[in-house]
């Protein structure tokens, strides 16, 4: 951490976006992680992501449990709504939330012990319930804020700082919110911010539930040798499927590519995904086939990272319970309590 | 592109903009630290090593460093160095003691210095401590030369001048030849001096050539003999309605020297534009808020004068177009001819070098605008063993170039005394020290100041318009000068990058308040800069360049807003950027002056 507010003097040249805000205007709080903490490079890409989709900072609510991860959003987006729940509970805050007021952007950032150990059923109700937010768990593989065990995500087989060797099988979070019908999921590296930043602006405009696994090096506990989660093993280790990009409107779209590297997908919203393919076979609208070639190329030792899973037209949990389309704060009192008479016709309908 | 050579001293010298300015190379940010610590006699000795009139220069300097000061690339203005220097000037302790010994064994070389400019007395001082004998030869009856017979009191009080002037010639080691004016180079070499310093300046004013000029000649003065005569007290009055032609800083002097005489409506014309003006900007300033306006665009056509009385001048409108070849001409606009009604005018159009006194058999060669040949590093002459620097030496510049001249002529004089190689320029002494106290915590003010720049206090119009020897500006006090004094970005405290330690985590490039850090893959320079960041388009700012990291791409930081926060450092999680402070003092023939310059 540092004692120092980070400079508020920018770049001269630094650019502006439609809003007239520089991507420092999404800032928050100087991180007080430990230096290096792929965390604070997560937070970057949000930074940049919210800067460059120009959302409003204040139509995002940005919701957290407890944990390194969950602190997080402190250091970014200081101008949006917040709401640090408790331990694992972030889902089920950010679900009611987005119940009363849909018109928000929703933005869940959580790890892998707030996800995969005490949160994992809320993690997994969330996900089922098709709730149309951004959920991001920064994974690191370990607990760093209790000195380094291992964690529900950390590899079977791989080692702790003291070298103690993992005899638990690992959960694998990607191939539980396929499972439980995630409409787009992914995986990124916090190292990799040309892969990380389109991911996290392709699940903001993305209107259900979008999922991102992103492995988050842990330099203090969880970045030695025989560790999965490292800086060096994820770059060694790292097979993108595909490199995304992200448009507003299709009228934006100006590069020419050869058929079969592309492939474009339009969701709900009129915007754009532009999938560069890298590997040809790989098809991201698939869900079993997505499924079955994580679990091929794990046991190939390989980490499949980028956008694995998209279904462009996605139910959410407004739709599956037909709610009013407008918040409930702006609803007024004659909606809110429609008085005797509506009461009574609908016990009259359920007798 | 090649990495970047940091063991070459001028690649971080050129980071620390105002140090690289300056021609005389001084650590400015070191003894603005110093300044903020209220180390004002350690930050008047940092000056003092390397520009020799540290009170003067505070007050006087052209300040080439401002200009080229990074905060003013970051924020509005850049920081008020030259003020600053003053503060350390105005608060030091008596400081005689911390001058170099002078040793009372003399190693048998004399050196003779024409004219007691600013240029011969850095020579004096350079070479006084090695034990040479220097002889000083001007012929006013004080030192100072133009320093103290051009620069009016209400800027530059004498006492400045007396002080630091007197630290070089009362110390023993110079002697003074004053009211001496030297007539013959000839009988100075045949006098058997081991070498000739020529600082004798650039002493004669350029004269007006229109009709009415001879007719008129009681009311026309040439500016820097008018400003000498100023100083002296020969002149004390001047007519209420005076004309001031020139744009340069001679005429800023000369008409608030003449407002303070009795000028009323004294007004300052000039051939080109207001923007084209030599002044420096504060010293138009200056001249404004004293009520006197600038007209541009005026060619002096005719002087006007009756029962040879000067009582005015014609001007011809003119604008500047560019011609075929694109070059800038002052073309007549057509528009009737502008008179001004006036007593005096005074003349202040550029000064030339003149060299009556040097004999043009002795084989010293000039060029043909009539200054000497001289090597541009050495200053050496074709005579071996006469040196020249200041204004005498390539025309007209100031006073800090005439301290740089001064400190590479005596380096040039001790080696040729010595029998050494001329050419051959020792280095700069350089030390570099890791700043790096804790995890967080830095040996410098580490945090950004978002102050804007502060003013300096002036004296009261009506106070200072009274009497030309009342000091207008007061200077900063001691609080003032702490906020100021924190605006610098400490820019001489380098970020030092380790490849072999980086992980590539990327914690500084997200930490870095400027974006100033990009790692990619290698490229061209050019195309390598539209990439970073934020595209590197000052292309006067170098960028550091490192390869060798694991990912095979290199790290680009591009150095032109880097605030040298340390936040890099501080974000770091292996130590690969340390921030490390660089103190660069350029040769000297004496020794000792790093250790005596450094603060601990």
């Amino acid at each position: 951490m540092s004692f120092l507010p980070k400079p508020k003097l920018h770049h001269p040249k630094l650019p502006v976006n439609a809003l007239g805000f520089t991507r420092r205007d999404y800032e928050g709080a100087i991180s007080t992680l430990c230096a290096g903490c792929g965390h604070d490079s997560i937070s970057a890409a949000i930074i940049q992501a919210c800067f460059e989709l120009e959302i409003e900072p204040h139509r995002v609510a940005k919701l957290s449990g407890i944990g390194c991860s969950s602190k997080t959003p402190d250091y970014f987006l200081g101008a949006s709504h917040g709401f640090n729940s408790v331990h694992g509970r972030m889902p089920s805050v950010l679900t009611g939330a987005n119940l009363a007021n849909r018109d928000l952007i929703y933005l869940g950032v959580s790890g892998d012990g707030d996800s995969a150990s005490i949160g994992f059923g809320q993690f997994a109700h969330s996900i089922r319930r098709g709730v149309n937010m951004t959920y991001i768990v920064e994974n690191n593989g370990v607990y760093g804020l209790t000195k380094g065990q291992f964690s529900a995500t950390s590899d079977k087989g791989s080692k702790a700082k003291k070298g103690t060797v993992n005899t638990d099988e690992a959960i694998d979070l990607i191939g539980i919110a396929l499972q439980l019908g995630a409409t787009y999921v992914a995986r990124s590296f916090s190292g990799d911010k040309a892969q990380l930043v389109p991911l996290i602006k392709g699940a903001l405009r993305h209107p259900g539930p979008a999922f991102i696994d992103c492995i988050s090096p842990c330099v203090a506990f969880n970045n030695h040798e025989g560790s999965t989660k490292s800086y060096d093993f994820v770059r060694e280790h790292n097979e993108a499927m595909n490199f995304l990009d992200v448009f507003p409107g299709r009228s934006a779209i100006t590069a020419e590519y050869a058929p079969g590297e592309v492939r474009e997908v339009e969701q709900h919203d009129g915007s754009v995904l532009r999938l560069r393919k890298l590997h040809a076979e790989y098809d991201p609208t698939d869900r079993i086939g997505a499924m079955n070639h994580l679990h091929e190329r794990k046991a190939a030792g390989e980490i499949v990272t980028g956008l694995l899973y998209i279904d462009p037209d996605p139910q959410d949990l407004h739709s599956n319970l037909n709610t009013v389309p407008t918040p409930l704060n702006r609803l007024d009192d004659s909606a809110l309590v429609p008085g005797k008479a509506a009461l009574e016709k609908l016990n009259a309908a359920l007798r | 592109m090649t990495p970047t050579d940091i063991s070459n001293p001028d690649t971080f010298h050129k980071v620390v903009d105002c140090q690289w300015a300056c021609p005389a190379h001084t650590p400015v940010p070191e003894y603005i630290r110093l300044i903020a610590a209220g180390r004002y006699s350690d930050a008047y000795m940092v000056n003092w090593h390397s520009n020799v009139f540290p009170g003067i220069l505070g007050r006087t300097c052209d300040r080439p460093c401002e200009p080229a000061c990074r905060r003013g690339r970051v924020e509005e203005e850049p920081v008020a160095i030259c003020r600053l220097k003053r503060v350390a000037a105005d608060n030091k302790e008596d400081i005689q003691a911390r001058l170099p010994p002078i040793p009372a064994v003399r190693n048998g070389k004399r050196i003779a210095c024409v004219g007691a400019g600013p240029a011969s007395l850095t020579v004096a001082r350079d070479l006084a401590p090695m034990g040479y004998e220097v002889h000083v030869f001007d012929g006013e009856k004080k030192g100072g030369g133009f320093i103290r017979s051009q620069i009016p009191r209400f800027r530059l009080p004498e006492s400045v001048i007396d002080e630091e002037v007197g630290y070089i010639t009362e110390r023993g080691g110079v002697t003074t030849h004053f009211g001496q004016r030297v007539e013959s180079l000839r009988a100075l070499l045949d006098a058997g001096y081991d070498a000739v310093f020529i600082g004798s300046g650039a002493p004669r004013g350029r004269d007006l050539d229109v009709p009415g000029r001879k007719e008129a000649a009681a009311n026309i003065h040439i500016g820097i003999d008018w400003l000498s005569s100023v100083s002296f007290g020969h002149i004390e009055s001047i007519g209420k309605r005076v004309i001031v032609l020139g744009g340069g800083n001679t005429a800023m002097d000369c008409c608030r020297s003449a407002r303070r005489l009795g000028g009323e409506q004294v007004t300052v014309v000039v051939r080109s534009g207001f923007e084209e003006m030599k002044a420096s900007p504060w010293e138009k300033e200056d001249a404004m808020n004293e009520g006197i306006p600038i007209l541009n665009y005026l060619v002096p056509k005719e002087v006007l004068h009756q029962g040879g009385k000067l009582t005015g001048m014609v001007f011809e409108k003119v604008k500047a177009e560019r011609d075929a070849k694109g070059r800038r001409t002052l073309v007549p606009t057509g528009e009737p001819d502008v008179t001004i009604e006036a007593d005096d005018v005074l003349v202040a159009i550029g000064q030339e070098n003149a060299f009556p006194w040097i004999e043009r058999d002795l084989g010293l060669e000039f060029d043909r605008w009539g200054l000497p040949a001289l090597n541009e590093k050495t200053l050496q002459s074709s005579i071996p063993n006469v040196f020249f620097g200041g204004d005498a030496a390539f025309g007209p510049k100031n006073i800090i170039w005439a301290v740089a001249h001064g400190h590479e002529a005596a380096v040039s004089i001790d080696r040729y005394c010595r029998g050494l190689d001329v050419g051959e320029r020792p280095p700069p002494e350089v030390v570099m020290s890791s700043q790096k106290m804790g995890i967080h915590e830095w040996s410098y003010d580490s945090g950004v100041s978002l102050d804007l720049r502060f003013k300096v206090p002036h004296a009261e119009h009506e106070v200072a318009l009274r009497d030309i020897r009342t000091e207008v500006e007061l200077g900063y006090d001691r609080e003032l000068a702490y906020k100021e004094a924190q605006r610098c970005l400490n820019c001489d405290v380098q970020t030092v990058f380790t490849t072999s330690l980086c992980i590539e985590c990327d914690a500084c490039v997200d930490i870095c308040p400027v974006d100033c850090i990009t790692f990619t893959a290698d490229g061209e320079e050019q195309e390598l800069r539209e990439r970073l960041r934020v595209p590197a388009l000052n292309l006067d700012q170098p960028l550091y360049v490192q390869d060798g990291l694991k990912t095979g791409r290199v790290m680009v930081k591009d150095e032109d807003v880097c605030l040298h926060c340390g936040m890099c450092a501080e974000r770091c999680p292996t130590g690969a950027w340390d921030m490390q402070k660089f103190f660069l003092e350029t040769a000297k023939p004496y020794a000792g002056r790093v250790a005596a310059c450094q603060a601990q």
